[in-house]
């Protein structure tokens, strides 16, 4: 345990300690968030971050630390704010599709999926078949895409670098089917209010059935090198819990809440996509802790692949987009010869299509939890408001209820298992 | 005792595993030297295309600037005549500079060009020094005419191109 000289009680010692940590709030502000134990000098404060490597990204904590027990655990977020919502209030809804990319930037076709899916509702969309079995698809493509990093991320934060090196592997396997199908790797802006941007290459399929073949095998690896370790259960069995009650207090969603033993998962709960057309199930966990985060992630990865397997057996024909010409641009060969194309084509890519007034909510599950968009249109081609609900945000809000009276070293296991990603954390 | 006989049996299956991939062909490869090639959809640097002729087939609409989210592009139209023509049509881009600094590679201007005159190229992104030196100019990003064809401006017979959007076929959504 470390010892520490008590400082007396008084507010000029404790100024020049938040001095120390260059706190931006004030002491009166301070004094509600750290005990009163931090106010005599027997516990320590200490920042974490927002430059450290295991709080992936800018993240930045305020702990309280008695010896090496973490007493207090206070997040301060924003330092990746980039004001997205503000901007796609400027925006029409098509080209607000690329901000909403950047937001949890390791699910992207996720998030066009959640803004689009509010579009579709607030303006009253039909979306092909063919177009919402590929979503499908790409949604749980994205899915691991995201549960791939963390579980690479959140093994090398704990010492197992070899698994943060197969993941980027495997991770390879989706991007270049990504590549593939909307020409970035990581900015997709993939699918658009209606559908999708193109059909999908010849080679997709290709792509998917070489992720199909070759990642349940090296499922099987990173279980051999994980689950079953001795050295991995100490370090995340028991840590980081958190009870159903606070979990659902707290807005958890994904698989953090589910490893609690809440069974819900906004693709059972509020269908979207036709999800209900698929044959899945929810892993649950029971004890809330890091190992059962792990496995539930773990499991999904099982289900994800299950789910593309239907939907590629199940892949009907036919267009990606709606006909609607009012919402969706025309295909351009036409607009060489059709002047009502060129009209459609001309005004929706200047003022793009309007949508009614009135308020919807859509919500997707991405690999971190329930993203939802509230979409409030006013009449005019531009959003009146737009926020996102960043499962991250929400998952990152607990931190405090899960690491009081942990180790700080399991602190990197709690950040790494909740998953977080920054630019959905402050958008 | 327990949990060291666990340490004794499980770590080697882990080992064996990273021991395993000793034998296995490298992933990665040799980058400047050895490049992976990129999708045919690959959004990349921009080009502009010209016709077989040799004529430009952007007519300074400027659609692709009102469509880029970014505000990227800047397109200033003039007019075209026969003797000395640029591209079909009654305009052509005087000036066309994208911001490579602020442009996102969204795609949005090749999808909203009328003509398909500007394309984004499986080619890797541009780097620079400066902020001057990623303003791309119009003649840094047209393309160069096709050989044994003059480039533009072009002296031609009246008549001949008074239509600014020439047919083209559907795009190929196999590849």
């Amino acid at each position: 345990m470390l010892t520490q000289t008590p400082t007396p009680l008084n507010e000029d010692a404790l100024k020049v300690r938040v001095e120390d940590v260059q706190l931006d709030i004030t002491f009166e502000q301070l004094k509600r968030l750290v005990s009163p134990r931090a106010l005599t000098g027997e516990t320590m404060l200490m920042n974490m971050g927002p430059q450290h490597p295991s709080t992936h990204g800018v993240l930045r904590l305020l702990l309280e630390l008695d010896g090496e027990t973490i007493v207090n655990c206070i997040p301060d977020i924003g330092y990746l704010h980039t004001g997205i919502e503000k901007t796609a209030e400027g925006k029409t809804y098509l080209k607000a599709i690329p901000l909403t990319d950047r937001t949890d930037y390791l699910a992207p076709m996720s998030n066009n999926m959640a803004f689009c899916g509010a579009v579709e509702k607030l303006v009253g969309i039909e979306v092909p078949l063919r177009a919402q079995y590929l979503r499908v698809i790409l949604l749980e493509l994205t899915r691991m895409n995201s549960h791939l990093v963390w579980l690479g991320t959140h093994a090398l934060d704990l010492g197992a670098m070899s698994v943060f090196l197969y993941c980027m592997r495997e991770r390879e396997m989706i991007l270049d089917i990504y590549e593939a199908v909307s020409g970035a790797r990581m900015m997709s802006s993939y699918i658009r209010p209606g559908g999708l941007w193109r059909d999908v290459p010849n080679v997709f399929f290709d792509l998917v059935q070489r992720v199909l073949d070759v990642f349940p095998k090296r499922l099987i690896e990173y279980e051999k090198l994980l689950t079953k370790n001795p050295m991995w259960k100490d370090r995340t069995v028991g840590i980081g819990k958190i009870s159903a009650q606070d979990a659902i207090a707290w807005g958890m969603t994904g698989p953090c809440l589910r490893a609690t033993g809440v069974k819900y998962d906004v693709r059972k709960a509020y269908p979207y996509s036709s999800y209900d057309h698929f044959d899945f199930d929810i892993p649950t966990g029971t004890n809330g802790d890091v190992f059962d985060r792990y496995k539930c992630r773990m499991e999904e990865f099982n289900q994800s692949l299950k789910i593309i397997r239907q939907a590629l057996k199940r892949l009907p024909p036919g267009p990606v987009m709606t006909s609607d010409r009012k919402v969706a641009p025309p295909p351009k060969h036409e607009i060489a010869y059709s002047m009502e194309s060129l009209i459609h084509h001309f005004k929706l890519w200047t003022e793009g299509f309007k949508a009614p007034e009135g308020e919807v909510y859509f919500a997707v599950e991405s690999g971190k939890g329930e993203y939802g968009v509230l979409l409030s249109g006013d009449g005019t081609s531009k959003p009146r408001r737009v926020h996102f609900r960043a499962p991250s945000f929400h998952n990152l809000q607990p931190i405090n209820e899960m690491a009081r009276g942990q180790l700080l070293a399991d602190l990197v296991a709690i950040i790494g298992s909740i998953d977080i990603v920054l630019g959905d954390v402050d958008r | 005792m327990q949990n060291f006989w666990e340490y004794l049996t499980k770590i080697p299956v882990g080992l064996a595993t990273v021991f395993k991939t000793l034998f296995e062909k490298p992933v990665t490869i040799q980058y400047p030297e050895e490049k992976k090639p990129m999708s045919p959809r690959f959004r990349g640097r921009h080009q502009l295309k010209r016709y077989e002729d040799g004529l430009e087939r952007c007519i300074g609409c400027a659609l692709c600037a009102a469509a880029c989210p970014a505000d990227a592009i800047y397109v200033e139209a003039a007019e075209n005549t026969n003797e000395e023509r640029y591209s079909p049509g009654e305009r052509y881009a005087k000036v066309y500079e994208i911001n490579m600094l602020r442009c996102i590679f969204c795609g949005y201007c090749e999808d909203a060009c009328p003509t398909n005159a500007i394309v984004l190229e499986p080619i890797e992104f541009p780097t620079g020094y400066t902020r001057e030196s990623l303003i791309y100019t119009k003649s840094m990003l047209l393309e160069p005419p096709p050989p044994g064809v003059p480039g533009t401006p072009q002296q031609t017979p009246p008549g001949k191109y008074d239509r600014a959007i020439l047919p083209f076929p559907p795009i190929d959504e196999s590849v």
